[in-house]
């Protein structure tokens, strides 16, 4: 086998050595009963060539974003991806390492996430991060037990327009501590939170909010931290879209006690849903209750500067059951791409993409819009997504763009039931005009 | 060497302060749509006036060499043994890498229509019954994104089990060796953890855990073979005990790499096991993530398995089942960490289940081979036929006032990434070393060469260890300063931390890291 370096013949000569008559005899601490009689039932091992043959056919079987232009969004981007992040995260020496609890050799990771916590705090507007959670939908639930420990109060309100994942996995996480969730309507209007359905109490912990949100919709973040701030209750504002944050004012600087978010869209390919990034971003004041790694500039005894994973003390390891979470490896290479992406984008590249971004889907918009059975389903701010409102069943309209090589939507009935009709559409700095044409003249065509 | 210049890949600096007014190392396609002003799409108190703030201006040139330089700071698998215990940090082949780029899967979005995903599917639930095959188990999920996030989505499935019978139950028995992860899970589940000691052989005391097993036990984690490295001779009894207690036993199996191809959980009476897929299945760690953590069940817990369920129709088709009214819901959007999952299936589909066993067999063979070597010279706390790791401890060095850390330190200077330190806890300066079956003997004996030359400066010159590592780029940084003076993020304010290291002339001295 060639990925085990010793021959047959060493193998045996080490057996000798030890002492040991037979391989079989190493394993004698395990029960006689529940040694493998047999091998596994598993295919034969493959040669190299036959392992890409396989995989390469599985592949083609994939409407991928090389053969189809892709207008679906909802937490997972097609945005281009520079060469450089490719080719720096290839390098084993990021990618061949665990965890850095040695820092005298993990200098390279460990100052490469201490300038993504900056890149992070920069965009969000926050105060510090951590160095990743697993993704956007993690690490909202993270941020609500978060809340529950900062505030010590039990109650969570959420918004509907929070991506249904999501809410699905706050829902799963909360559960076996029973957490009363509360659910906050939208405006059926504006597609953003209704700010009259939006109570909180004094038993509130925190409220969730995303933006844009599920629907593309830019929520009134001042506004939900000011109702959230009046009773002592959190707001967290989750972020499914960052490249938003080149064009939005931050969440920060309007009051968001954490944002969490999804950070795929930095230089993270779709990869059918993973591995993507967690972000997690709050207030200094809160950093002993943040859960994840967190990286912090140290000195060696001559003054040199080095970097190490510090605040230990709150996690699972030194704390074990009182850690403030349980998790251990999370995304850090995902954490290193996305700050060689944003490192590559700059300041005005990222504030050109968001552009080129709004730009795009504001015209797609204005263009479906036009058409006579279509309209955009809600009022408010969008970014790069929006719901389109079809006369027409969804499924035969999806269905002929598909026909063209267009993933033209989102479905929103199975989320939303009385989203009926409706469909979510995003637009990223991917789809050249040429093709938002074709969209556009299938769905006169109907 | 003082009056020598530096150059900066000694040293080099933060990528802010590499940032140079004017730099790009962007570039996009001229927007090919008629605008609009942005305000009538966006309202405009909702826009930022400036970009933002901060961000680095650079080339692409600076971009390369600074991430490069960086990553020239680290050590790698690829670059020598690391034996760091209980992570397995085995050899990441490249096959698997290329496989995961391919376009098809790189390139897919996760919310493409089902029949447009077939391939995408089709991966995830091989892997999921080859999986099942090599635990023993009778179905899995492939959402837990990592270790952890299995154990978590492992024990809310015991919980959920326990409540459909109507005996819900409070408490999770965890042995005293266990990794941190499993508490921090039980209590995040609301589960309150009970600790089950070790008996002289460092196996879970069985007599202990009888006595601990009563009406409120809903589950035990163990860990097989523990982190002692030692196989649970008694999981049988083990097993038997929680279950006539009305318990069921989640299995961590960190450790898996001692057994695949060998013997299988689900055999021994286990419920729930979480694989690693960043360890037994060989994809790359990246520095703490991402990893993979699918859960396998037995029939009982199957209906209580997250959503969606992908589901072969009687047509060959696969699909994503929603309606599943005893699911536990979801522990993650789209499907977990697919990018690491293809790798997985590729590293199993490469070595078939001979090259499998051959896995466990030389991985147990080289930690024999390590603790054959070392026991005279390092105290290995709990003797016995070990596993895929050995734990030994400082306790002889320790009389020349040297201690595991400063050993693991001296490693560095031989060029070895250090084993695991100060874990597992019920062994005093423990070092546990896992070697892996990726290592050839001539790496082990230069290992065990270097341990022995160690032990000899304890005695010989022990301030040399107490002071290493000296031939890396950074000395042991201040931790404990560090926590105290918490700095987290670069501000341009703090260029004067900076000035610091030159002033006290840091990059000048002769410092080269281990790959050098």
């Amino acid at each position: 086998m060639r990925y085990i370096p010793n021959s047959p013949e060493e193998r045996a000569e080490m057996l000798r050595e030890i002492g040991c008559p037979t391989i079989e005899h190493l394993f004698r601490p395990i029960p006689e009963k529940f040694r493998l009689k047999e091998p596994l039932r598993l295919p034969p091992a493959r040669s190299e060539v036959e392992v890409m043959a396989f995989f390469r056919e599985l592949a083609a079987r994939n409407a991928a974003a090389t053969e189809y232009a892709v207008f679906l969004g909802a937490g997972a981007y097609h945005h281009f991806i520079p060469s450089v992040v490719e080719a720096l995260i290839s390098r084993a020496e990021f990618s061949t390492v665990y965890t850095p609890y040695q820092p005298e050799i993990a200098q390279g990771t460990l100052q490469a996430l201490f300038e993504y916590q900056t890149l992070i705090c920069q965009i969000t507007g926050m105060e510090v991060a951590n160095a990743s959670l697993y993704d956007g939908s993690t690490a909202v639930a993270e941020a609500v037990l978060m809340a529950e420990r900062v505030t010590r109060r039990r109650e969570i309100l959420v918004a509907r327009s929070v991506h249904p994942h999501y809410r699905e996995v706050i829902a799963t996480y909360t559960r076996a501590l029973d957490v009363p969730l509360r659910l906050l309507d939208y405006d059926p209007e504006t597609g953003s939170v209704d700010l009259n359905a939006v109570a909180p109490s004094t038993e509130t912990a925190a409220l969730v909010v995303q933006s844009p949100n599920f629907f593309g919709v830019i929520e009134d973040i001042a506004a939900l931290a000011e109702r959230a701030h009046d009773v002592g209750a959190l707001l967290i504002v989750a972020i499914t879209e960052p490249i938003s944050l080149g064009l939005l004012r931050p969440p920060g600087e309007l009051g968001a006690d954490i944002v969490v978010g999804e950070g795929q869209s930095f230089g993270i390919p779709l990869s059918f849903g993973g591995p993507y990034l967690g972000i997690f971003a709050t207030r200094e004041r809160f950093v002993r209750q943040m859960p994840g790694r967190i990286i912090g500039q140290a000195f060696d005894r001559h003054g040199r500067r080095g970097f190490v994973m510090t605040l230990a003390t709150r996690e699972q390891y030194i704390r074990r059951e009182k850690a403030t979470s349980n998790i251990c490896t999370s995304q850090e290479l995902c954490a290193i791409m996305a700050a060689i992406y944003l490192s590559t984008m700059g300041p005005r590249g990222l504030r050109e993409l968001a552009e080129q971004n709004a730009q795009k889907a504001a015209y797609l918009a204005r263009e479906i819009a036009r058409q006579s059975g279509f309209q955009l389903r809600f009022s408010g701010s969008h970014f790069n997504e929006f719901v389109v409102q079809s006369e027409q069943p969804v499924a035969l309209v999806l269905e002929r763009l598909c026909e063209r090589k267009i993933l033209g939507g989102l479905p929103l009935e199975p989320y939303y039931p009385e989203l009926r009709g409706c469909f979510l559409v995003c637009v990223t700095e991917m789809i050249p005009r040429s093709t938002m044409e074709t969209y556009v003249r299938v769905l006169s065509e109907l | 060497m003082m009056e020598t210049p530096c150059h900066i890949s000694r040293d080099e600096a933060l990528i802010f302060e590499r940032s140079r007014p004017g730099r790009t190392a962007y570039s996009l396609p001229p927007l090919d749509v008629p605008t609009v002003p942005l305000e009538t799409w966006i309202e405009a108190r909702w826009l930022r006036p400036e970009p933002v703030a901060g961000l680095p201006e650079v080339s692409e040139v600076d971009v390369i060499r600074h991430f490069t330089r960086l990553s020239r700071w680290n050590y790698a698998v690829d670059v020598g043994m690391y034996p760091l215990g209980s992570c397995t940090m085995k050899y990441n082949p490249k096959l698997n890498e290329r496989v995961a780029r391919l376009d098809g899967f790189a390139l897919h979005h996760p919310l493409t229509p089902e029949e447009l995903s077939q391939g995408s599917l089709e991966v995830l639930k091989t892997l999921e019954e080859l999986l099942c095959e090599i635990t023993g188990m009778a179905a899995g999920c492939l959402q837990p994104a990592a270790g952890a996030h299995g154990e978590l989505t492992g024990l809310l499935l015991i919980r959920a089990c326990l409540e459909a019978r109507g005996d819900p139950r409070r408490k999770v028995l965890i042995p005293d060796s266990a990794h941190g992860t499993n508490p921090a899970s039980a209590a995040i589940c609301g589960y309150r953890v009970q600790t089950i000691p070790s008996n002289a052989r460092g196996l879970i005391d069985v007599e202990a855990l009888r006595r601990a097993a009563d009406h409120e036990l809903a589950a035990l984690m163990l860990t097989n073979p523990n982190t002692l490295g030692l196989f649970e001779e008694e999981i049988e009894e083990i097993t038997r005990i929680v279950h006539e207690a009305g318990g069921l036993v989640y299995m961590d199996g960190a450790n898996m790499n001692a057994l695949v191809g060998i013997a299988r959980p689900g055999d021994m009476g286990v419920d729930v096991i979480h694989l690693n897929i960043h360890k037994t299945f060989s994809t790359p760690h990246g520095g703490g993530g991402p990893g993979a953590g699918p859960v396998l069940v037995t029939a009982e817990l199957e209906p209580f398995l997250p959503v969606p369920r992908i589901v072969r129709r009687a047509d060959g088709q696969l699909v994503l089942e929603y309606d599943r009214p005893h699911s536990i819901g979801r522990v993650r959007a789209f499907y977990g960490n697919f990018g690491v999952l293809v790798r997985g299936l590729s590293y199993i589909l490469t070595m078939g289940p001979e090259g499998l066993r051959e896995v466990a067999e030389t991985a147990v063979l080289n930690a024999n081979y390590l603790a054959h070597q070392l026991k005279d010279t390092y105290e290995i706390a709990y003797p016995g036929p070990v596993m895929h790791e050995v734990v030994f401890s400082d306790k002889r060095q320790r009389a020349h006032g040297v201690r595991n850390v400063d050993i693991a330190k001296r490693l560095i200077d031989y060029g070895f990434h250090p084993p695991t330190m100060s874990f597992p806890l019920i062994v005093p300066g423990a070092l546990m070393v896992e070697p892996t079956e990726t290592e050839g003997r001539e790496e082990l004996d230069l290992f065990i060469a270097a341990m022995k030359a160690i032990d000899r400066e304890c005695r010989e010159n022990p301030e040399l260890v107490r002071t290493a590592p000296h031939r890396t780029r950074v000395g042991r940084l201040d931790e404990v300063a560090a926590a105290r003076h918490l700095v987290l993020r670069w501000r341009p304010e703090d260029q004067s931390a900076r000035s610091q290291t030159s002033v006290e002339g840091g990059a000048g001295e002769p410092v080269a890291s281990p790959e050098s």
